[in-house]
């Protein structure tokens, strides 16, 4: 009963004492214990850390002194440095790297009371789409281990999917909290860029980079962005914006929501099972008073070479950090300080990550900045003017969160655009800053979880976690879980 | 554009990322894989477009140039592959 309550249940199951945090903490132990050999989400569990936590937790709830999520376990992606708890961020790199201090997002969870259950496996250093390029391994996608649970966040997705945790952090660059959510049937949230501090959160693609909630409901999103979200005078791209509590809209109804479809997200390239699950959810919506209208967003295909050039642009800028002198990897064997350099980072990061840095490099570098680089932040405003215009027409835009159910482990590993085309519908949200959302919509042919994304306007998310909670009263879709789980 | 062996091999030497002779191979196919999808943007008329650094309009917070953050060089020590005496060891860098 416990591995299904919802954040809400579990809370006022610890705040009437029908179960304890240090409880509550043991179960899920002791189903990572049991699960996480096969499914591989975790790279770090600490017992004693977390039960420390819950323990003090148990303690603030006697004393009358308990939040919403006081006593709940998360696990927390770990692309979030935690103090003393490694922090690898799926790379060798940083594979004993313990941190010495606490992101902002682990901060705002440890103040809330919750316990820090451990840190899930990630693509190395977020870059990837299927859990693949983890240097802790691949991630196995729990309604079928044969197949990728979806990146960067892939850790978190499945253990919430298989109810190792309650409910996890992602991050989102180009669709790692929405894909792996949509693949392993769980709802993913990415607030609007700003939103949620980035102080801690080992940096990818800086301008793209937003942390969010992978639960198993948009109420359970809700309550854990209420934690999250928030000023912080350390991210300098932090928003100083009223603190909002965003479950103050879920029992809003949807009569006169006005859904906008773009057809470039229904064309080719989609394939006919999720399109069916997606077009049944459209239904259900209308059934539940929304109109849909027709809109376009011209420049979606371009969204893809933008991204694969703004993207490895800035990681190769952030990730130059890396040279084996402050923290993380140092070859065992070199000769000057520019062979330390290049042997530790050649030894320290994997294949995919060197590709992306040698990418962004090359458009960095003199003589092709401006046909590269800047001209892919122009196309950058041009995607974002889509939805500006798009907005004119509607209240929220709909379509599939990826074009197929999960794929096979090793399916597109030695393809790199193959698998970066798998992105075309989540990457224009990151481009253009926007807050994006993944909600469990149906099963595809072979019974794998289908995501319908939900894109809202900027600061829109109290109306898409509206949106969504009143689909997930309407439908199961959301309570579904892998079998023999 | 066509990406050649000499390019790819200069930009690991600017990427300080070492590369075998066989790696550079490898890297050229993958490469120019990905600059075939990139490609695609040089068609589009761009001109009088201003270029989009960031999602939201914000300018830089500047702080009072006060004393902020408690010294834990020990701690932020802990972590780096060599140290000696508080410093960071690297090879020696000028002759």
């Amino acid at each position: 009963m416990m591995l299904n309550a919802s954040l809400k249940d579990l809370s006022d199951m610890l705040a009437a004492r029908k179960v304890s945090s240090v409880e509550l903490t043991q179960t899920f132990l002791k189903r990572i214990d049991e699960l996480n050999p096969s499914l591989n989400a975790f790279i770090t569990v600490d017992t004693e850390k977390s039960l420390a936590q819950a323990r003090a937790a148990d303690e603030r709830i006697a004393a009358g002194k308990a939040e919403q999520l006081t006593g709940i376990p998360f696990a927390q992606k770990d692309i979030f440095c935690a103090r003393d708890w490694l922090s690898t961020c799926g790379s060798k790199m940083l594979a004993n790297f313990s941190a010495p201090y606490d992101a902002h997002v682990i901060e705002q969870f440890n103040r809330a009371g919750a316990v820090n259950l451990g840190k899930t496996n990630m693509d190395e250093f977020a870059m990837g789409s299927s859990n693949e390029t983890s240097f802790f391994g691949k991630v196995k996608n729990p309604w079928d281990v044969s197949r990728v649970p979806g990146g960067s966040s892939g850790g978190s997705a499945a253990a919430v999917a298989a109810r190792l945790c309650p409910a996890a952090t992602g991050t989102d660059t180009g669709g790692s909290i929405r894909q792996p959510a949509a693949l392993v049937g769980i709802t993913g949230l990415k607030p609007t860029y700003g939103t949620v501090s980035r102080y801690g959160m080992i940096a990818f693609a800086s301008s793209l980079d937003q942390a969010g909630p992978m639960a198993r409901s948009a109420e359970d999103c809700a309550l854990m962005l209420n934690v999250m979200a928030g000023f912080d005078s350390r991210d300098s791209t932090s928003l100083e914006r009223e603190k909002e509590d965003y479950t103050r809209d879920l029992n809003q109804p949807l009569k006169g929501l006005k859904i906008g479809l773009p057809r470039e997200y229904f064309a080719e390239g989609l394939s006919a099972d999720v399109a069916r699950a997606v077009e049944a959810a459209l239904a259900e919506y209308r059934k539940l008073g929304a109109e849909t209208v027709e809109i376009s967003l011209p420049n979606t295909r371009l969204s893809i070479p933008v991204y694969y050039v703004l993207a490895p642009a800035e990681a190769s800028s952030n990730l130059a950090r890396y040279d084996g002198v402050r923290y993380g990897y140092r070859a065992p064997e070199y000769g000057d300080l520019t062979d330390m350099y290049q042997k530790s980072r050649a030894q320290g990061f994997g294949a995919e990550v060197k590709r992306r840095i040698m990418i962004g490099t090359y458009v960095l570098s003199a003589g092709y900045y401006d046909a590269y680089y800047i001209q892919a932040q122009k196309l950058r405003r041009l995607i974002a003017q889509d939805f500006e215009a798009a907005f004119r027409q509607c209240d929220v835009i709909m379509g599939p969160t990826s074009p197929s159910t999960a794929f096979r482990l090793g399916e597109k590993s030695d393809d790199p655009v193959s698998m970066y085309l798998s992105d075309i519908y989540t990457i224009a949200v990151n481009l253009a800053g926007l807050p994006g959302m993944s909600v469990p919509c149906g099963l595809g042919d072979n019974g794998l979880p289908v995501g319908l994304q939900i894109v809202g306007n900027y600061f829109a998310e109290a109306r898409m976690l509206n949106v969504a909670h009143q689909y997930q009263l309407a439908t199961d879709w959301h309570t579904r879980m892998p079998e023999g789980i | 554009m066509s990406l050649t062996l000499d390019d790819v091999k200069r930009i690991a030497i600017l990427a300080r990322i070492e590369v075998s002779e066989s790696e550079a191979q490898a890297y050229l196919a993958q490469l120019s894989s990905i600059f075939g999808l990139v490609e695609e943007m040089q068609a589009v008329d761009t001109r009088g477009i201003e270029p989009m650094a960031h999602a939201q309009d914000v300018v830089l917070r500047l702080r009072e140039d006060a004393v902020s953050e408690a010294d834990r060089r020990d701690a932020y020590q802990a972590v780096a592959p060599q140290v000696e005496a508080g410093l960071y060891l690297v090879p020696k860098v000028i002759e």
